[in-house]
């Protein structure tokens, strides 16, 4: 599909060609054997509202350009604000100074799989408005009466509201002689109802369970890509009935999951279990490592038969998809889990050599130009089942359990085997029916358990695509924006908690 | 690059000339950032960076209502300043009314100061480091780990005169070292990298290594357990970040009372702890008055440059503070608090060891990890423990045991407490991306919750 927008003036008006030579050339007369030079854009809005008041609307660009070189076998970053081709060339001259005085630490050398070369590339996402063209007034007026509507319902005594725009602007060229300019755009709208009981000194709360997309503004301008009248209305009622309802009764339980609660599941425990430098260690001291090491590669049975993972960085919408990324790999798709068994992993070119791949399959990425590119999560989805079963139909298979709505609270620990994840909404099946809501509820399993015991996935027409733009890895941080698609999906037996127990309130 | 003060004196000036503007602020912030990470015993990725920030606020005040528009960026030339006070007095006029109007404050001019030249790091901040950590990576241990030096100087001018300056040196070092199955962490703050102790960091990793040769499997359920700082650490931030006055006043937080208002004055605890946060605590160094681009429930950009003093949030056990800026502490009729960015706690005399011999069986925590909030209304955060859960029996570490995943509040930890001890500066490990100055006691905790067990390692 062509994209709808070019890449806008500005960013094209920066000195790229020059910026480049200067860098590169630079980055090569002081020793380096290759080079990388990213000028990086992110453009940044984000309106917050409380109670229909406007909170705080902060509109930020951030532009700076990095040099990534390899000298003698070690890596050799620097970067620096200015956007001049002295200023690449000393910031080339910075990385390879970074690299020579720190080349004793350094045992691994560093090699690179090969690419094509993409000489003049551009790659611009596919979005219908561009956020950045409204006016900030527009979104927080909008922004106003969508709170106004939740304001307006019985039982509501608070609602916050927020919309984050990102345009996110790169330039790369490589020594190779690959040269790619990409834009792309995303946004995340939520908001969230909050019911107060003053008296017992209680309070509970509900969140719009509209996804954070690749799109521009129209995924909140109107009803035509989310149904924000349908979802507005709906949820004082569903809040309402969820202060009502019983606590849950914990032990281990059938679920039913819808995807507006699985993807988050599927990040945590499939998406960054998969990633290779994880797998060997590069982030042991920090975001953890993964029990799906290499040696399980092509034989670990991750889950249930049923259950078939993807990777991508071309889906349309999703927050991961690009043209290229920061290495000038071309976007692609691939397997992770295939009928229960663990089949891929997530790479950049350098743990693609390692692997003994040909190729990388394009995950690498840096948020800014201050920080280096590292391997991220592409989107990781779970494929929906071919007989196309309907989440009534999975439901219906339950004579006792619950169906979750909506993620909340996330965590997992630093091997990826036990999380815990609670939601915005559940409700009691009996006999194959939803049976109203209960509360205080929190799932909790291991990784391979929890997928083993997946019996059914339920069909296309119950996918949806989920994501965050908060996903954190590295050190110093750095964020990504990432999607999950998924079907509803149906676990046996999974380890349901109640929250007031677990404090101890019982 | 133009030097810092001479982009907050253009943007003002820039605001005056147009006239558009009843008030301005400029906030820049030189930041200057080196970083070193290795994984088994291999130096894996590095970096210098060099970056300024400016924001722009603009405000158009109309009778006893302000509009404000903010505008930031990250650009260097000198140029783009005009811009930016051009498009953040756009924004003001087309915002709606801000709901933490409040006056600005007023300056005496120019700090002492304010022209100095804007200090900054490298890689070369590394070299004692690089050295001691070569001789680690010739060892046998397997090591992982980051080190991290910021030097950021924040500049904050207003229109009414207040010129405010204050540099703020950030640096961490941890260490994760691995023998066989057993993982241990040793972590510090090191503000300027001098004397950082890398050798004795080593010498204690491997103590603890040496202590899990023995490993004992435990179940879930709830043991006596002693909470080293770090691990307090990370928890009392979190309860720092939800003592918002206005959540609690309104009643949709952990900090509002049954009946209405909030809990403060509900003593926690008979033990004599105060935790408080204070610019000026020694070692412990951060800005002394407010600098925010955004609005907040706990900070409001009419309050740039309003002096931050020490503020106890729980004192004598008691809690004692919420964080209010200035406008929400006049609608509430209480007085502005607000944080500085790090976070004490006294405690007792005893030390670690002399807790330990004072254990008759009980668990030794070395760090948690992803905490995240599971209720709201009580603050219980669940996380894992992290490299090194120890089994301590008649007053001796005698092995280590597995994982588990906690549910708890901070809150309720401090409620049943029964021993703190000497405060110590430490890192906290879960937060250390955003929090790096703190100072802790270890807490003993007769029946912490160990919801389940984690595989990890």
């Amino acid at each position: 599909m062509s994209p709808r927008h070019g890449i806008d003036e500005d960013f094209l008006a920066l000195p790229r060609a020059r910026l480049a030579d200067a860098a590169l050339s630079a980055a090569t007369a002081g020793g380096a054997s290759y080079a990388d030079l990213r000028v990086h854009a992110i453009t940044t809005e984000i309106v917050q509202l409380r109670d229909g008041e406007l909170e705080s609307a902060v509109l930020d660009r951030e532009v700076g350009l990095a040099v990534r070189v390899i000298v003698d076998g070690t890596w050799g970053f620097a970067s620096h604000a200015g956007l001049r081709p002295d200023i690449a060339a000393d910031s080339a001259r910075h990385a390879v100074g970074v690299a020579v005085t720190l080349a004793a630490l350094n045992a691994e050398r560093i090699e690179l799989a090969d690419e094509p070369v993409y000489p003049d590339a551009t790659w611009v996402s596919n979005y219908r408005i561009d956020p950045f063209a409204i006016p900030t007034d527009e979104k927080v007026a909008l922004l106003r009466e969508y709170s106004a509507r939740l304001l307006a319902s019985d039982g509501v005594d608070h609602v916050s509201a927020m919309v984050m725009s990102v345009k996110e602007q790169t330039f790369y060229a490589d020594t190779f002689g690959s040269a790619i300019t990409q834009q792309r755009v995303r946004i995340m709208p939520t908001l969230e109802a909050v019911s107060v009981d003053a008296a017992a000194g209680n309070f509970e709360s509900m969140r719009t369970l509209a996804p954070p997309t690749a799109r521009g503004w129209e995924a909140v301008a109107d009803d035509r890509v989310w149904d924000w009248s349908g979802e507005l209305a709906e949820l004082p009622v569903l809040l309402a009935e969820k202060t009502k309802s019983p606590s849950v009764v914990a032990g281990p339980t059938d679920l039913v999951i819808d995807p507006t609660n699985l993807w988050l599941t599927i990040h945590e425990s499939i998406g960054h279990a998969t990633e290779y430098d994880r797998a060997i260690g590069y982030e042991a001291a920090y975001a953890g490592t993964s029990f799906a090491t290499p040696d399980k590669l092509n034989t670990l049975r991750y889950g249930s038969p049923v259950m078939n993972v993807t990777a991508d960085r071309t889906i349309e919408y999703g927050l991961a998809t690009i043209g290229y990324d920061a290495e000038g790999v071309a976007a692609q798709d691939w397997d992770l889990v295939r009928r229960g068994i663990f089949v891929g992993y997530q790479l950049d070119r350098v743990f693609a050599k390692r692997l003994g791949k040909d190729r990388s399959n394009g995950c690498s990425y840096a948020d800014s130009a201050h920080h280096v590119p590292i391997q991220r999560m592409p989107n990781v989805s779970l494929q929906p089942g071919t007989d196309d079963l309907s989440t009534a139909d999975l439901i219906g298979r339950v004579s006792d359990g619950l169906y979750i709505v909506g993620d909340k609270s996330w965590s997992i620990d630093m091997q990826r085997y036990n999380f815990q994840f609670t939601g915005q909404r559940f409700f009691r099946i009996r006999d194959g029916r939803l049976d109203g809501q209960v509360r205080d509820v929190a799932y909790q399993a291991t990784t391979t358990d929890f997928w083993n015991s997946m019996e059914a996935v339920g069909g296309p027409s119950t996918w949806r695509l989920g994501g965050a733009f908060n996903c954190g890895k590295a050190q110093p941080g750095q964020v990504a924006a990432v999607s999950h698609g998924c079907p509803s999906a149906l676990f046996r037996g999974v380890n349901v908690l109640n929250t007031r127990t677990e404090s101890g309130r019982g | 690059m133009i030097p810092p003060q001479q982009v907050i004196e253009l943007g003002l000036q820039a605001a005056a000339a147009s006239g558009r503007s009843d008030e301005t602020i400029v906030i820049v912030s030189d930041r200057a950032e080196a970083s070193l990470r290795w994984a088994g015993n291999s130096m894996t990725t590095n970096g210098v960076s060099t970056s300024r920030t400016t924001a722009v606020i603009s405000i158009v005040r109309q009778g006893d209502t302000a509009r404000v528009g903010t505008r930031g960026s990250s650009a260097v030339d000198e140029s783009a300043v005009a811009a930016l006070v051009s498009a953040a007095t756009d924004a003001a006029h087309a915002a709606p009314e801000a709901r933490d109007n409040a006056p600005l404050l007023t300056g005496s001019g120019e700090p002492a100061d304010w022209d100095d030249p804007v200090p900054t790091t490298g890689a070369g901040a590394f070299a004692e480091v690089a050295r001691a950590l070569s001789k680690g990576f010739a060892g046998t241990d397997r090591l992982y780990g980051y080190a991290h030096h910021v030097v950021e100087t924040t500049l904050v001018g207003t229109s009414t005169g207040l010129r405010r300056r204050f540099t703020q040196p950030t640096g961490s070092v941890e260490i994760n070292a691995k023998r066989g199955h057993a993982s241990a962490w040793a972590g510090v703050s090191a503000p300027w990298f001098t004397d950082v102790p890398l050798d004795s960091m080593l010498e204690d990793l491997s103590v603890r290594l040496g202590w899990a040769e023995r490993t004992v499997e435990l179940p879930a359920g709830r043991y006596e357990t002693l909470m080293p700082p770090s691990t307090v650490a990370d928890m009392m931030i979190y309860l720092g970040w939800s003592m918002d006055g206005r959540g609690a006043q309104e009643g949709r937080t952990a900090l509002s009372a049954p009946g209405g208002g909030t809990r403060v004055g509900e003593k926690l605890t008979d033990l004599a702890l105060t935790m408080y946060s204070d610019p000026r605590a020694p070692g412990l160094e951060c800005a002394p008055f407010v600098h925010t681009a955004a609005g907040s429930e706990r900070l409001s950009v009419f309050d740039n440059g309003l002096g931050i003093d020490r503020v106890d949030w729980i004192r004598d056990g008691a809690i004692s503070s919420l964080v209010y800026p200035r406008a929400a502490a006049a609608e509430f009729g209480t007085a502005p608090a607000v944080p500085a960015d790090n976070l004490l706690m006294t405690g007792g005399t005893a030390d670690l060891a002399d807790m330990v011999a004072a254990t008759e069986r009980g668990l030794l925590l070395t760090t948690l990890w992803y905490i995240r909030t599971v209720d709201p209304t009580t603050l219980l955060l669940t996380g894992l423990t992290r490299d090194g859960v120890y089994l301590i029996e008649d007053g001796r570490v005698t092995a280590a045991v597995n994982n588990f995943r906690f549910n708890e509040s901070p809150l309720d930890l401090l409620r049943r407490a029964t021993e703190a001890g000497v405060p110590e500066k430490t890192l906290p490990r879960e937060w250390s991306d955003w929090a790096t100055r703190a100072v802790m006691p270890t807490l003993r905790i007769p029946d912490f919750h160990m919801s389940s067990v984690s595989q990890a390692q």
